[in-house]
């Protein structure tokens, strides 16, 4: 028998031995339309701490909308958002940004004509505790400040093995390593909640084998909770811990991969009935 | 270090001085002699991370005794799998100390080639670089049993696993280091221990490729790297001052002996890439004084420059042309120490400082002493470019068994088409057959478990078949002509390599291919492709239209270029009395390009040859009978998988044979 061959990994909830796991934002009866159209319907689902939680769906279906609220973008009309046990009230992305929610675009949202390095650094921006004026300046504080904010990038470059395009515009670099770096800026906030929105669009099979590795690694790493959008079903069903699927707004499963993807609901939305 | 040098002169072959004779004698050696001498550098975090000799004197330590708690012990064998980093090579000293014996294994090789390596070694611990190694060993721990922990440097994505018999680099080392905590003498008795290692001892096993069979385990003793390792250093003066660059693979030789036999006896620092990709970068931050590589990293580096300077402005387009120019003339010669004239030695003191200097700062080779280049033929024109610069580029002949050298180019007597003269201590003889043998004390102590391919390689009195053929020239330099079983003679007896006058051919840059036939045929024929790109870039500039590969391959200016060539080869053939009888007599130019598609490449480029005798059978056959003309048809595949024919009428040209005597005095006078 093979003595090297590991147990199952424990879920954080298990390894932590509360027993019951945290919730670190439930979203309830959230509905939001823009005039007459519909987007989300009273959905209510939540996402526990340290978990990797899918959300899946057809075309749209409400996900990008739904990341939008949660990251506070966008003001749901009805219902509540409930982030670590507090009700959250109306807010703008930052701050949304600085209680350690963090995200990535569909469409890769970088400066093209600034540095690898300089574009993690600037997911620093809210870490950085000296005003413009010190800044500036960048003598004494402002300096040692900006030497410990490069140690925690150079981490994430290590992590994200992107250490060869360090010094490169990321403009110049190939659609895969893009999204690297943004997922790299992203992580550059420490963000407790990360929602990646298709971090795998576009990719080629290795590229999507790269990155889901780093996503796994980021969660078990840093125990970062991370929410995703994504098409491909076979990363979807291998990564996430629970997968919440919408259609037309409305959330039409929720729970663990297998369950999900047995569930008839799920399979008419994808395979299309008439509505 | 002036001292060092006259303690062991060039040629000692005795056991070595002071008893410094195994790795850990001399870590302990060069940690009081060293001390904060930088010893080991690995860029990490952006940052080059340092260790001095004491400071990697404790790590070793540390490293060691937590491996002794955890079980190994003398005898046992340890694999070392992963990318170079310091603490790899510092576990392979660690394991020394004890007694084990390290097999640094090829990182990349598939998983089935591994398991055998790692089975047939027998190994009980492997220490690998991070989580994709962990995974690989972990997948073949039913073919290897004798495997008994893994510990890794990386401990990302490994949280989750068994610990049980799976450790980190760092636990080990804390292990190590609470036990000295707890017991005073520890210490000592460690120091105690590593001082019963004898140089006869194996130090290392390292598993030869091996283009035919399974890997074999080629045993080297510490006398062999230790002495090997000095004499190296000695023959180009190296001391503690150097910096390395260690890049290339640890389970090779070359790596081995540079980065660490060497790098150990002469004190140096060896400096490890943040990753495989930063290598470029990591060696002009480093500017390393001692380089290796083998010629496809200057023939890589060389067309880097040439296409950035086709993108260069014309003012630095045309500075880089003349003083090219200028180097081209007299680089070389100021290298070797040779008579210039004034004028260009003035020209070439600007050339220098307008375009050498920046050329060498931007490739890192600025501060670069003596490099070397080794494993095949380098083409003389990309040799010629490095040494005009400047750069004393050398060229070396060595192999596993031989704990590396076996011939080097000493300085100043720099001939392309030679490997250079027996390394010091080296004894090197010709065989009836051929092929080169050598005797010397960095000789092997034997393949692994397999004594009927230690007696079939060396012989009793400690001579060993390289597999190679060649020849000593006048000079006392070596040359390596083919492998030695390729190697056969035409029916008048003439000695036949092929693959030397095939790498003749390809070192015009318009010949891509060369296929050399007359083994066992009164003369050679030779078939050429030609080089689409080189060619067609002439054709361009000389008005000359053409359609097709075909069209182009059979135009008869093409021709006339190709003979030319041929032609020179026939000169070069000529002036060498073994391989005058090996002129070329006939060649023709195929129709189509060689393709690893139709099976006539393997996928790394290399000629088939048996496979293209027998596809092109009816062209041979018009080599040798006479004709000057021959319709061929074949089949190709297309790059979709659709298969055709191409057919065409291929022109075969005589060549006039060069008067072996005659050239030979020409040259000599």
């Amino acid at each position: 028998m093979n003595a090297f061959v590991a147990d199952k990994a424990l879920t954080p909830a298990e390894a932590d031995g509360s027993g019951e796991p945290e919730t670190l934002l439930r979203v309830d009866n959230v509905s939001l339309a823009f005039g007459g159209v519909k987007a989300i319907t009273d959905i209510s689902f939540d996402i526990r701490k340290g978990e990797i939680r899918a959300i899946i769906g057809p075309n749209g279906a409400g996900k990008t909308s739904m990341l939008n609220v949660i990251n506070g973008f966008y003001h749901p009309q009805e219902g509540t958002i409930t982030w670590r046990g507090t009700v959250r009230r109306k807010m703008k992305p930052y701050e949304a940004a600085s209680q350690g929610i963090a995200r990535t675009f569909q469409n890769v949202a970088l400066f093209k004509g600034m540095t690898t390095l300089d574009n993690i650094m600037s997911g620093r921006s809210l870490k950085m505790h000296r005003n413009f004026f010190w800044q500036v300046l960048w003598r004494g504080p402002a300096e040692r400040e900006e030497i410990e904010h490069r140690k925690k990038v150079e981490e994430i470059i290590d992590f994200l093995e992107i250490q060869a395009i360090r010094k490169t515009p990321v403009g110049r670099l190939p659609y895969g390593l893009q999204k690297r770096v943004e997922l790299g800026r992203a992580l550059a906030m420490e963000p407790e909640l990360l929602l990646l929105d298709e971090p795998m669009a576009g990719m080629n099979l290795e590229e999507k084998e790269d990155m889901s590795r780093f996503i796994i690694d980021v969660n078990q790493e840093f125990g970062t909770t991370i929410a995703l959008i994504e098409h491909d079903m076979g990363v979807v069903m291998d990564l996430s811990d629970r997968v919440v699927v919408l259609d037309y707004g409305k959330k039409i499963a929720d729970g663990p991969p297998e369950e999900v993807q047995a569930s008839q609901a799920v399979i008419d939305a994808y395979l299309g009935v008439s509505h | 270090m002036l001292q060092g040098k006259k303690r062991h002169m060039v040629g000692s072959a005795s056991a070595s001085p002071r008893g410094k004779d195994t790795f850990p004698k001399i870590l302990l050696h060069n940690a009081r002699v060293f001390g904060n001498r930088t010893a080991f550098r690995e860029k990490d975090f952006g940052i080059w991370q340092s260790w001095t000799w004491s400071g990697v004197s404790e790590e070793i330590r540390a490293f060691s005794i937590g491996l002794q708690s955890l079980g190994l012990k003398a005898g046992d064998k340890i694999a070392i799998v992963g990318a170079n980093r310091p603490r790899l090579y510092w576990a392979m000293v660690a394991a020394q100390a004890i007694g084990a014996v390290p097999v640094p294994v090829y990182a990349d090789s598939v998983a089935e080639e591994m398991a055998y390596v790692l089975g047939h070694a027998e190994v009980a611990f492997a220490i690998v670089e991070d989580q994709e190694q962990v995974d690989k060993l972990l997948s073949m721990s039913d073919e290897v049993p004798s495997l008994k922990h893994v510990i890794y440097d990386e401990v990302r994505g490994l949280r989750d696993y068994d610990h049980t018999h799976l450790h980190s680099y760092a636990s080990v080392q804390d292990k190590g280091r609470a036990l000295q905590a707890q017991s005073a003498s520890l210490k000592g008795e460690w120091e105690q221990g590593l001082a019963t290692g004898k140089g006869s001892d194996i130090a290392v096993m390292l598993y030869t490729s091996g283009t035919t069979g399974r890997p074999k385990g080629v045993m080297l003793s510490f006398d062999n790297l230790v002495i090997s390792g000095r004499n190296g250093n000695d023959f180009d003066h190296l001391d503690e001052t150097e910096e390395v660059l260690a890049y290339l693979p640890m389970a090779w030789i070359g790596d081995h002996v540079f980065s660490l036999a060497q790098a150990f006896t002469a004190g140096y620092c060896v400096n490890c890439p943040e990753s495989m990709d930063t290598i470029d970068v990591d060696r002009r931050e480093i500017a390393p004084t001692y380089f290796f590589a083998p010629p496809r990293v200057f023939e890589t580096m060389l067309t880097m420059i040439m296409v950035n300077m086709e993108d260069a402005g014309r003012t630095k387009r045309a500075m880089f042309d003349t003083f090219m120019d200028v180097a081209r003339k007299v680089g070389e010669k100021i290298l070797n120490g040779e008579k210039v004239a004034l004028k260009d030695r003035l020209l070439y003191r600007l050339g220098e400082f307008f375009v050498y200097g920046p050329l060498k700062n931007r490739m890192g080779l600025t501060r670069m002493k003596v490099g070397y280049t080794a494993g095949e033929a380098i083409g003389p024109e990309i040799f010629q470019f490095y040494r005009s610069l400047g750069l004393n580029l050398k060229q070396l002949y060595g192999q596993t068994e031989a704990s590396v050298y076996i011939t080097l180019q000493p300085d100043g007597e720099i001939f392309g088409d030679t490997v250079g003269k027996p390394a010091p201590d080296v004894e090197l003889k010709i065989a009836e057959s051929g092929e080169v043998m050598y005797r010397s004390p960095g000789v092997f102590v034997g393949y692994f478990k397999n004594d009927e391919a230690t007696a079939s390689t060396k012989t009793p009195d400690g001579w060993v078949h390289t597999g190679d053929a060649g020849i000593i020239a006048d000079n006392g330099h070596l040359k390596i002509i083919d492998r030695a079983k390729d190697v056969g003679r035409l029916t008048d007896g003439a000695l036949f390599a092929p693959k030397y006058i095939e790498n003749k051919l390809k070192f015009f840059p318009n010949i891509k291919e060369a296929v050399a036939f007359g083994h066992e045929r009164d003369r050679v024929g030779v078939f050429v492709n030609i080089d689409l790109t080189a060619v067609g870039s002439w054709a361009e500039r000389n008005n000359v239209n053409y359609a097709s590969y075909q069209e182009l391959a059979a135009h008869p200016d093409v021709y006339a270029m190709i003979e030319s060539h041929v032609d020179q080869v026939n000169r070069d053939l000529a002036r060498e009395p073994m391989m005058a009888g090996a002129q070329i007599r006939r060649f023709l130019i195929l129709h189509k390009e060689l393709d690893a598609d139709d099976g006539e490449l393997t996928r790394t480029q290399k000629v088939r040859r048996s496979f293209i005798a027998e596809r092109y059978g009816p062209l041979i056959e018009a080599l040798y009978d006479g004709s000057a003309t021959k319709h061929v048809r074949t089949e190709v595949t297309y790059e979709d998988g659709r298969k055709g024919v191409l057919e065409a009428t291929v022109e075969i040209r005589d060549m006039p044979l060069h008067d072996a005597g005659k050239s030979f005095q020409e040259a000599a006078e």
